[in-house]
């Protein structure tokens, strides 16, 4: 069994530093996107073989699912464009410095590693001892919701940042509602498949307070179903204009800071949950975090704002 | 018993190593992202097999996260990128 | 080795067997249609075969429903990923292979 599994992770790592080469190395775009994709599946495979599910639910809705979705939808969106040539940004000489700083940082990083003391056993003991306080069964969602909901604060905070970013940076083309109307077999998938990825959404965000799951894998499977509306033309992309939209993007952050704050008339400190309340803020504040983080990655997705006021040149009359 | 089931991991992970030929050659986009699909499928089953090898339950539930979203890529590249418009790439691409 | 842990090792093999075969197939055929009839038969029998197996091997009704549902996602994904490719590569002029 163990040779077994030895052999198992040899490969695996491998593979892994075989196909991040690959994504640099190859000139074509689209290569290096598909690389990617086999990239993100494979790490959710390694974060399986490390024990950490968690992580390979992420990474299997997020790496193999959204990423390559994003990705792909912005290679569509630069060959559109006229201007578009494939030129790599940087020389030679750019190229060595970019390779020799990576590599430094790569090797400092491994120096960190291996002069790690071997008594020092991390903080698990110390999350496990203090479980049956947190409101959580699931030691990920104790840390993430309880334990340093600080960090889970920042994160939100850094996706509704984002999506400010796109919407002031990328005007949307016109794509008022996907024109091109999906075949039958399309259409036929969409309908079949989205109610069961809301469910699988669903089951996910509810079991992760007792086992892996929670509001990031939820809302990027819902996200993802969000996608595939979007992309067959069963939604239009949303709006910046709309009161839903912008109250679902920041929902999960005033959420988290109004459960942050009202605690503290409890004589708790900032985002202290109270044990007694603990496990129903944590599914109350996942629930929203769901709803926030689905939207976000739909309109990074979707790539910018549509200004009802100033039609795009190319919209559909 | 449960050392088959790693085997049978180890010997799908190989079988994904090998296809990866198929995304570096080519030579079209759809024969390079239909490998990606095949690997999808791959992916799925080396979870549910490693939820039986190392028995960890919650290992079904990324493969079941993997099938929900096997066709995502798929439908934005035929949605999105293989339309007809020219690929600058193709022509850069084929000689290597 | 009890008669259904031996059952379900055969089917795993036999699922296997079908991903070798793909993977063969991926490898070996001459163009983008024929790679897609390969592909389909892994999603179908090749995995179907190996779920089928841990199904067995499992001996719980939740598990085996849990692994249908994944194999009927996948079945529907492929199905869709394989004609929506094959009817690009149609609609964008691949010539399919003809012995030479």
């Amino acid at each position: 069994m163990t040779a077994i599994l030895w052999a198992f992770d040899v490969v695996l790592a491998v593979t892994l530093v075989a196909l991040a080469a690959g994504v640099l190395a190859t000139a074509s775009l689209f290569r290096s996107i598909v690389l990617f994709i086999v990239f993100g599946l494979t790490m959710s495979i390694a974060w399986a073989r490390l024990d950490a599910v968690d992580l390979g639910l992420v990474e299997a809705a997020v790496g193999a699912g959204l990423t390559g979705a994003l990705l792909l939808n912005t290679l569509g969106h630069m060959r559109s464009q006229a201007e578009f040539t494939p030129e790599p940004s940087h020389g030679p000489g750019g190229r060595l410095a970019l390779a020799l700083a990576a590599g430094t940082a790569g090797l400092a990083i491994g120096a960190a590693v291996w002069a790690w003391p071997d008594a020092f056993a991390g903080l698990g003991d110390r999350v496990d001892t203090h479980l049956a306080e947190s409101g959580a069964q699931n030691p990920v969602t104790a840390v993430l919701l309880n334990f340093r909901a600080y960090d889970t604060l920042l994160e939100i905070g850094v996706l509704v940042v984002a999506v400010v970013a796109v919407w002031a940076l990328s005007p949307m083309r016109g794509r008022v509602l996907d024109a091109d109307p999906p075949g039958l077999v399309l259409a036929g998938f969409v309908h079949l498949l989205v109610p069961v990825v809301v469910l699988v959404a669903g089951y996910l965000l509810w079991m992760g307070t007792d086992a892996p799951g929670g509001a990031f894998q939820a809302g990027a499977v819902l996200a993802a179903a969000g996608v595939l509306l979007l992309i067959t033309g069963r939604v239009a992309p949303p709006q910046l204009q709309a009161i839903v939209e912008r109250g679902a993007v920041v929902l999960g952050l005033v959420a988290f800071l109004a459960v942050g704050v009202a605690v503290m008339a409890g004589g708790h400190a900032f985002l202290e949950l109270p044990d007694a309340w603990a496990t129903t803020l944590i599914l109350l504040l996942e629930s929203l975090l769901t709803i926030s983080i689905a939207i976000v990655l739909v309109i990074l997705f979707a790539g910018g704002r549509t200004d009802a006021a100033h039609p795009p040149e190319d919209a559909a009359p | 018993m449960n050392d088959w089931t790693a085997a049978l991991a180890l010997f799908l992970l190989l079988n994904l190593v090998a296809g990866l030929a198929r995304v570096w050659r080519g030579p079209t986009p759809a024969d390079r992202i239909l490998a990606a699909q095949l690997f999808g499928t791959t992916g799925v089953a080396i979870m549910a097999l490693l939820a039986d090898a190392l028995d960890i339950t919650s290992l079904r539930d990324v493969a079941l996260v993997l099938a929900a979203l096997a066709a995502v890529a798929m439908v934005v590249f035929v949605r999105r990128v293989w339309t007809g418009q020219p690929d600058p790439e193709e022509a850069a691409d084929a000689g290597r | 080795m009890p008669v259904v842990d031996l059952l379900a090792l055969v089917l795993m093999l036999t699922g296997a067997a079908f991903f070798f075969a793909g993977t063969v197939g991926l490898l070996r055929f001459p163009d983008v249609y024929c790679r897609l009839h390969a592909l389909t038969k892994v999603d179908n029998l090749g995995l179907g075969f190996v779920l089928a197996g841990l199904a067995l091997r499992s001996g719980l009704l939740t598990v085996a429903l849990k692994l249908l549902l994944i194999w009927l996602l996948v079945l529907l994904a492929s199905t869709t990923a394989c004609h929506l490719s094959a009817r690009a590569a149609r609609h964008l002029g691949v010539e399919p292979w003809r012995r030479a």
